[in-house]
């Protein structure tokens, strides 16, 4: 059941002026079988007790909406109820002795000897509500929060499964497979030496967290063993050039950062052109920042922003803004016939 | 004797079809092309009985190079992505073949097509793959048009208003026409539907070059494009353009 539906909350409502209007009845009919009061005495009485009860009730509804007392100190709970009680009791007494029935004798002295049995009774009642509200709350607050633990849990799995999509692109193992199993008949060393590529890059990609940090220069091997095997896919077509300023290669970046963006730069210069490319590849340290820059050529003139350029690097973008909390680490400019893609990774001091 | 020309962009690629061909003495590879560019040319040239054709190729795709080509030959699709296997089948082509398939598949795929080419004259066959309506496998976002013997990448955005014009469409963009062997529901069909609107028998404008829709006579209206060209509504049309613009 859902507790914060609009027709619940209707229903308990309804519920709720049922049982009120009950409660009048009763009372009124007990008065006038008991005491020989007339229905007017009766129903005033029953009408402006219960009146203050639905408000002290009221009150401890809205109260505790807004603090929820823990076990230890429903003391307090407690104390509030017979205050309400109290206050009630006097504001009834006063309000019919002395506003609307000051002539009638006998009435007074019921007033006078039912004070305590009718304050036992106040607080009775609005205890009752306060308890009922109390758990009402409680079970809220427990299902917002079950909720709320769930949806976090599912944003975190379908982090995590996009991430793991992205570093494992099929197609490249597809096609990778597909020329492994070419060379298998002509060249079957170069088929053998293929398989141990892909594999060794297959296993870097699983171990890796993505938390980790690791030194450039280990992301650099693991990054070469991608760009072997698109070498190999790719023959002739495919040049790379890496180069990394030495003080850089013991800087930290996030593991498996630079994968996706130099495959979103092979896929861009390759099938943006009919040429052969080069990818470039550079690497430096300033003012205490890695710096990695990737270049690829494209063609300006049918380059309208494609599908493959932009994807990739969001999710790059993203991943190094859930990091660091920048958005400014990488950056992409195009000059000339050049898409240079840059990215910057701050170490710590 | 039959002629087969191979499209792919991976060197490797091409060498196993190469390989496992050699169990089939009668289909010689007439050219191994790196592109889609030089598919084009290579058909024209050899005038094949079969290509086997990749689908992602640098600058124009697979179906981009097919929708090119006049009476193109029959064709095998060999490539990685599996989520172009309906595309491929709607274009009629001979067999689907994902990589990395074995000998047996391919070899399933020729005595296919074999088959067919013995039984009937497979040429309706081949035929149909063009001017049956070949869809791009992703939310079209350009056309490929061939002039003379350029080819040219017209991203749809570019776009102001196709015309029909016999069996061709002429496609407007800002300064040029280009004349393509496509029908109108063709384009109907594949362009964005929230973008692209046919408006006439004759016509589909570009809603982004639409500034005004002013009445000609009686019941009859005319769409003003930026260009200050004047389009035709019919009847459908404006209804329809209504609906689109939520009038």
């Amino acid at each position: 059941m859902n507790l914060s539906s609009p027709s619940t909350t209707r229903k308990i409502a309804s519920a709720g002026v049922a049982g009120w209007l009950t409660l009048v009845i009763v009372e009124a009919y007990v008065l006038v079988s008991t005491f020989n009061f007339s229905w007017t005495i009766a129903f005033a009485d029953a009408v402006n007790m219960n009146l203050l009860l639905g408000t002290a009730g009221y009150i401890t509804f809205i109260f505790l909406r807004y603090y929820q007392p823990s076990p230890k100190n429903a003391a307090y709970l407690l104390v509030w109820c017979v205050a309400l009680a109290f206050l009630c009791t006097q504001a009834h007494g006063y309000l019919m002795r002395w506003n609307l029935f000051p002539e009638e004798q006998a009435y007074h002295a019921y007033l006078k000897d039912s004070n305590l049995v009718r304050g036992l009774l106040l607080w009775l009642m609005i205890s009752l509500i306060g308890v009922i509200s109390w758990i009402w709350f409680y079970l809220q607050e427990q299902r917002a929060g079950e909720k709320r633990e769930h949806d976090t849990a599912k944003l975190a799995r379908e982090a995590e499964l996009s991430s793991l999509r992205q570093q494992l692109q099929p197609h490249f193992l597809f096609n990778s497979l597909n020329s492994i199993s070419a060379l298998a008949g002509s060249k079957p060393e170069e088929a053998r030496k293929m398989i141990q590529q892909l594999s060794d890059f297959l296993r870097g990609t699983i171990k890796k967290d993505d938390q980790q940090l690791v030194p450039l220069q280990d992301e650099l091997k693991h990054l070469q063993l991608y760009l072997d095997i698109e070498k190999v896919r790719f023959g002739h077509r495919l040049r790379t050039i890496v180069e990394q300023a030495e003080e850089s290669g013991s800087m930290k970046l996030p593991a498996l950062l630079l994968q996706p963006v130099v495959e979103n730069a092979i896929k861009f210069g390759l099938y943006d052109t009919t040429d052969a490319i080069t990818i470039r590849i550079e690497t430096l340290a300033r003012d205490n920042q890695l710096i990695i820059r990737i270049e690829n050529p494209f063609d300006p003139k049918t380059s309208q922003p494609r599908q493959g350029t932009g994807f990739g690097l969001t999710s790059v973008q993203r991943r190094l803004y859930l990091l660091y909390a920048r958005n400014d680490l990488l950056s992409t400019r195009e000059i000339d016939n050049m898409f240079i893609t840059e990215i910057k990774i701050p170490q710590p001091a | 004797m039959i002629k087969a020309i191979l499209i792919d962009d991976e060197p490797l690629a091409r060498s196993i079809v190469m390989e496992y061909l050699q169990a089939f003495p009668e289909i010689t590879i007439a050219q191994e092309c790196d592109d889609g560019f030089e598919g084009v040319k290579a058909i024209a040239q050899h005038k094949p009985d079969l290509i086997f054709l990749d689908i992602q190729m640098p600058k124009i795709n697979g179906f981009e190079m097919l929708e090119l080509i006049e009476q193109p030959p029959a064709v095998i699709f060999t490539t990685a992505f599996d989520e172009y296997a309906i595309k491929a089948f709607e274009s009629r082509a001979i067999d689907y073949l994902l990589k990395p398939f074995s000998k047996e598949r391919f070899e399933k795929a020729i005595q296919k097509w074999l088959q067919q080419r013995n039984q009937t004259e497979t040429k309706a066959n081949t035929q149909t793959l063009l001017t049956e309506e070949v869809r791009q496998p992703e939310e079209r976002n350009r056309i490929v048009v061939k002039e003379g013997s350029n080819i040219r990448i017209i991203p749809v955005h570019e776009i102001h208003y196709i015309e029909a014009y016999d069996d061709y469409v002429k496609i407007f963009t800002q300064k040029e026409m280009f004349l393509k062997k496509k029908t109108m529901s063709f384009y109907e069909q594949s362009l964005d539907p929230a973008q692209f609107v046919r408006v006439h028998r004759s016509y589909i404008i570009h809603l982004q070059q639409l500034t005004k829709i002013e009445p000609l006579e009686k019941e009859t209206y005319l769409a003003l494009l930026r260009s200050g060209v004047k389009v035709p509504l019919s009847k459908s049309g404006y209804a329809k353009l209504k609906v689109v613009l939520g009038l």
